[in-house]
């Protein structure tokens, strides 16, 4: 077990998740309610209590490279529920941007498919579900995951089988490629 | 009754298609006229903010600008991802400098405050109860159906404002204004598994099976949904649920926008039931059964 | 006037960054000064014999000493002066030591600094006069509002101090919520067994007199002679003849009255005496359930009373009563859970609270002692309690630790397992809180020979499944969500002020804090006293507070209105404010801005109104002074001429210094 010297506490990190996020992480007191209600804590390799806890102490690698941060949908269930009003939520959102530009990725596919949908939208202006799941799946090489959809999805007509393009999606394609200019 | 701005979400194009027809449907018959915002895009959805808050947010203001554009204040949406999106945009681009960020990646910048509601909010706060039981000519009398209206509708309460984020009951007083018995459904605002279902489909299995079986605890005969990737993830994935979970589920899953058009008395052409993975029939039966027993009776 | 100034050393404290013998030598220039000198510790007794000596020797009129706060000892150096036949207020102090030598290092500016505010003492003392206080006398009564423990004890004490006492209960019997509590910590007795004695003596005391159903309409008056009114609400029953032999409650029809002494598990009936050892042991109707009140129709009630004591036609009695003191004794309520809907909001029968369990385990309560959970009636084996329901919250406006939850919630633990030994319980606990004597081994107890499960972790969620309720919470400390299912949950609500406390506050003129609880007038040296003079708090009115500790404040309590009323007579302090009747034009705001209602509407012999200021009441705050839109009004011994020579020392104004 990875034993944490807490003088070598990497403070800059702690105050960068509590600007980014806006959220005062110093009232945190690990009472544990963010981790009693998230749906996620079975699939978690790190439960989101402790991520607070660790971003207390300045634990930057461990957060970074969690996989939890992958696995969030922030369904907002412990934003809601915390007693002392952090919103729990967003400062995954912001670890997970960090570790994003860090090229902290500990959950490959849950990237992909993120990757895949924003890909969509710039090409498109609009997600394609077709396409971005040929995309995912040429990427992840996952082929088999969700191969049983196939014929419910076929036989219900539930996908679009070409992508609804808008007259606008120069604009949209602008907005990213700003965003990545900005970066 | 005032004019809308309606936001569809791109699900509603594909996916959910039958819940941007009902959803037009019900409001046509309920008399809200629903304003298409012209040439909208993707609001970016749950990967547009776990990448970057301004990225997000300025995919999402580049309709609200377009509503600004149409002249128009409010918007609606069926879906619960893309009012969520939109709400939050709107809600951070109060701050002059977020908003400034956001603006600066757009065309056109969004310069006022759009209020966005989702179409469930506009239909349980604008239309009367009396309006809506005096429409219903195919009641759902005897139907058990369970309400369950997704992690992100209600919440965070700060920012969604509307019904009770624990326990919500727009939906449920709906349903039992169209004669439907509504189960106490307990889990109504846990997730489902969200998007999920392409990079861990076990995640999805597990939650979504856990939500058809409180419903079954309940013996409901049908989920009533206002989400699109709920109602994807309960319907489309049943099978997949009932593979990993060596469980037999077979319960129906509606958008709440088309039980409350088939009581409304719309073409069921409107409604695409056929769109549905489980299939509604015996929903169906049951009802014309109870309604042959109730006459005979 | 001949003026000597003594400057203080404080050992090191002062002198350490402050050049005293400069300061004296300095202040021996300053105006009507003969006298100036320094010492080590002008507090002791060799320092205050120096200035009862120099007064003598120097034919002194008027003293300043610089040394510490008069917080401190301004008292001790007011006898002093009065010693060598002074007026007490022919005295200034300076604070040079909290207010120069312990916040600046460099000695020559705090040298300076000083002898700035020894100049303005000068200034000031220079305008003084001699004045004298009032006094009247007191009467020899006290009003203990409230007849939970901490009342009871405050009362008795009195009491047999030889006081007589006036208790006003809002509820129908005295008792408060500890005659609610089956067993109590870390003893495991019997609560209505040690508590019911001491209920019964306040029945008995020769010297107290009891009233119920009462509250407290008005206060009038100052410390030592307190015009109080009580409202006594209509019971519909004469108390004078009823013997409470509980007839009138066998025959009730109307069996849905809200049961309030059970914590609402169940109903009682409209005529009714809450439990078998209420005090007094008196029937009342609930007017909004009884069908005679209501609808004129039923009289079964005054058909089999004995005695013929039910009267529907009964008013609310106002009562009238003069007091010397007044001791707050108004307990606490329970948080409203409700507040959380993730427990549920009251859908699920099945989440009670601890002070409804408190009931579900007495033998006196709606299931005769046995835990039967109230969906079913069936007896719970997996029992969750969770706490810090509402304590320690900023979401709900609770940030406060309750303070006694952790402990009852182990005994509760206990207890289930003393009722049903197939049982298991589950704490959810964030920090168990166990400071008393014998406490941490209690709750050690619990866990070791009971068995209770403690989690440290909060509770998300409860929801039913079949039959049980699912609770899932944090395990903290094994870092993961644990679930259990539930036969009955218990929530350890927290402790909030009583309801209509700060209405009470307000007529009592004493200040509550943000939460509602009485604010003491002094967090460690003053715990029971209040800024208001002769009112003293005592138990959870003024925060969260266990059995033994509202028992002890009810004794220190008791104890400071004996002492006020052993004197025969109390003085008044004279710096109070004084209308100048001819300036003064009646307008009145300074009677609206009075936060003590010491300033009264009078009428001159030419029959103009002017104000007038009841001595004994006024604080001295001054806020009247600077309301008074003529300047009528002037507090003595801080008058405007006063502090505008502290003023003018310190800043001396431009024109005499381009005059001179």
């Amino acid at each position: 077990m990875n034993i944490i010297d807490l003088t070598a506490a990497d403070c800059d990190f702690q105050a960068e998740v509590a600007s980014r996020s806006g959220q005062d992480l110093k009232t945190c007191y690990q009472c544990g309610n963010c981790t009693a209600g998230c749906p996620y804590t079975f699939a978690y390799d790190v439960p989101v209590s402790q991520i607070m806890r660790l971003i207390q102490a300045g634990q930057r690698e461990t957060v970074l490279n969690s996989k939890s941060l992958w696995l969030c949908a922030s369904c907002q269930s412990c934003t809601t529920r915390c007693p002392n009003s952090i919103d729990v939520a967003k400062v995954m959102d912001v670890c997970r941007h960090m570790a994003r530009e860090n090229g902290c990725v500990s959950e490959r596919t849950s990237k992909l498919f993120t990757d895949a949908f924003l890909q969509s939208v710039e090409k498109h202006g609009r997600a394609f579900e077709l396409g971005l799941m040929a995309t995912y799946t040429m990427k992840s090489g996952r082929f088999f995951d969700n191969i049983a959809l196939g014929p419910p999805a076929l036989l219900h007509n539930k996908l679009s089988l070409k992508p609804h393009s808008i007259q606008g999606k120069e604009q949209v394609a602008r907005i990213f490629e700003r965003f990545r200019k900005g970066e | 009754m005032a004019k809308i701005a309606y936001y569809p979400g791109c699900s509603g194009q594909s996916t959910s298609l039958e819940y941007d027809l009902s959803t037009r449907a019900v409001c046509r018959a309920l008399g809200i006229e629903l304003v298409d915002i012209e040439d909208w895009s993707c609001c970016g959805s749950t990967p547009a903010h776990t990448v970057n808050h301004v990225l997000s947010a300025a995919l999402s203001a580049r309709n609200l600008a377009l509503v600004e554009q149409q002249g128009m204040d409010t918007v609606t949406t069926p879906c619960p991802s893309c009012l969520s999106n939109l709400r939050t945009a709107a809600h951070k681009m109060e701050d002059a400098s977020f908003r400034d960020q956001a603006n600066a990646l757009l065309d056109t910048p969004c310069t006022t405050k759009i209020e966005t509601l989702s179409v469930l909010q506009v239909i349980a706060e604008q239309v009367d109860a009396e309006t809506i039981r005096a429409k219903v000519v195919r009641p759902l009398t005897g139907l058990k159906v369970a309400c369950y209206y997704g992690c992100i509708m209600n919440r965070p309460p700060a920012l969604m404002q509307f019904d009770n984020h624990e326990n919500p009951m727009a939906m449920d007083k709906l349903m039992g204004l169209l004669g439907a018995e509504v189960v106490p459904y307990p889990l109504k605002v846990e997730c489902c598994g969200a998007s999920f279902g392409v990079p861990r489909v076990d995640i999805v299995t597990r939650l979504a099976g856990k939500l058809l079986d409180a419903g079954r605890d309940l013996d409901a005969d049908a989920f009533v949904t206002a989400c699109p990737l709920c109602q994807m993830n309960l319907d489309m994935r049943q099978g997949q649920i009932n593979t990993a979970l060596k469980e037999n589920f077979r319960i129906p899953i509606f958008y709440y926008t088309q039980l409350l058009g088939y009581a409304l008395g719309i073409d069921d052409k409107e409604l695409k039931f056929n769109k549905l993975c489980v299939n509604p029939r015996p929903v169906f039966k049951k009802l014309s059964e109870l309604k042959e027993a109730a006459q005979a009776g | 006037m001949r003026i000597g100034v003594f400057i203080c050393h404080c050992g090191s404290n002062i002198a350490g960054t402050v050049d005293c013998e400069s300061v004296a030598e300095l202040a021996s220039g300053f105006p009507e000064v003969v006298y100036s000198t320094d010492s080590m510790y002008t507090c002791s007794e060799p320092g205050q014999e120096g200035i009862i000596t120099a007064i003598h020797e120097q034919k002194l009129d008027g003293v300043v000493v610089a040394s510490c706060t008069p917080r401190m000892h301004e008292p001790t150096f007011r006898r002093a002066v009065e010693r060598a036949g002074l007026n007490r207020y022919m005295f200034e102090m300076a604070n040079i030591r909290e207010h120069v030598s312990w916040i600046g290092k460099d000695k020559e500016h705090n040298t300076n600094k000083a002898a700035d505010l020894v100049l303005m003492a000068v200034e000031k003392l220079r305008r003084n006069r001699p004045l004298v206080p009032k006094s009247f006398e007191t009467i020899k009564r006290v009003l203990v509002i409230g007849g939970g423990v901490a009342g009871i004890q405050a009362a008795l004490d009195c009491a047999d101090g030889g006081l007589d006492v006036v208790m006003v209960e809002r509820d129908q019997s005295i008792g408060g919520k500890m005659a609610k509590l089956d067993k109590t910590f870390p003893t495991i007795d019997c609560s209505s067994c040690v508590l019911g004695p001491k209920m019964v003596d306040i029945a008995q005391h020769e010297k107290i007199t009891l009233h119920t159903c009462a509250e407290i309409e008005a206060v009038s008056g100052y410390v030592g002679n307190f015009s109080v009114t009580i409202r006594r609400r209509a019971t519909y029953v004469d108390w004078t003849k009823c013997t409470g032999c509980g007839v009138c409650t066998e025959k009730c029809p109307s069996k849905r009255s809200p049961d309030v002494f059970n914590e609402f598990m169940g109903t009682t009936t409209a005529i009714n005496i809450p439990f078998p050892q209420a005090i007094p042991k008196k029937a009342a109707i609930n007017p909004a359930t009884c069908t005679m009140i209501q609808k004129g129709k039923c009289g079964v009630c005054a058909k089999v009373c004995p005695v013929g004591c039910i009267d529907y036609e009964q008013q609310d009695e106002l009562i009238n009563v003069d007091v010397g003191a007044i001791v707050v004794a108004t307990g606490y309520d329970l948080f409203d859970w409700h507040k959380y809907p993730q427990y549920g909001e009251g859908r699920y029968p099945d989440v009670i609270t601890s002070l409804q369990y408190e009931r579900l385990l007495s033998a006196s309560g709606p299931t005769g002692g046995h835990i039967k959970r109230p969906s079913d009636g069936k007896e719970p084996k997996n029992v969750v309690f969770i706490q810090c329901v509402g304590s320690r919250d900023r979401s709900v406006d609770r940030p406060y630790c309750s303070g006694f939850c952790c402990m009852y919630t182990a005994k509760q633990a206990i207890l289930t397992k003393d009722h049903i030994p197939d049982s298991q319980s589950y704490v959810f606990y964030m920090d168990i809180r166990a400071p008393g004597k014998g406490y941490d081994e209690f709750t050690r107890r619990a866990m070791e020979e009971y068995g209770a499960q403690y989690v440290r972790g909060r509770v998300a969620m409860i929801y039913p499944h079949g039959e049980q309720l699912m609770v899932r919470g944090a395990d903290t400390l094994a870092g993961t969500q644990v679930e259990v299912p539930a036969d009955l949950v218990v929530l350890a609500t927290g402790v909030e002020a009583a309801q209509g406390a700060v209405k009470l506050g307000e007529t009592l003129r004493v200040v509550p804090d943000q939460y509602g609880f009485f604010v003491e007038s002094h967090p460690k040296l003053k715990p029971v006293e209040t800024n208001t003079a002769g009112v003293y708090l005592a138990g959870a009115c003024q925060g969260p507070k266990d059995i033994p500790t509202s028992v002890g404040q009810g004794s220190a309590a008791a104890a400071k209105a004996l002492g006020l009323l052993s004197k025969e007579r109390l003085e008044s302090d004279p710096a109070v404010s004084k209308v100048n009747l001819s300036r003064c034009v009646g307008c009145q705001k300074c009677i609206g801005t009075c936060p003590f209602g010491a300033i009264k509407a009078i009428t001159d012999r030419q029959g103009k109104l002017k104000a007038e200021v009841i001595e004994t009441v006024c604080q001295g705050c001054g806020i009247c002074t600077v309301t008074c839109p003529q300047g009528a009004i002037q507090l003595e011994h801080f008058t405007d001429n006063q502090i505008l020579a502290e003023v003018n020392a310190l800043c001396p104004p431009k024109m005499n210094a381009s005059f001179e």
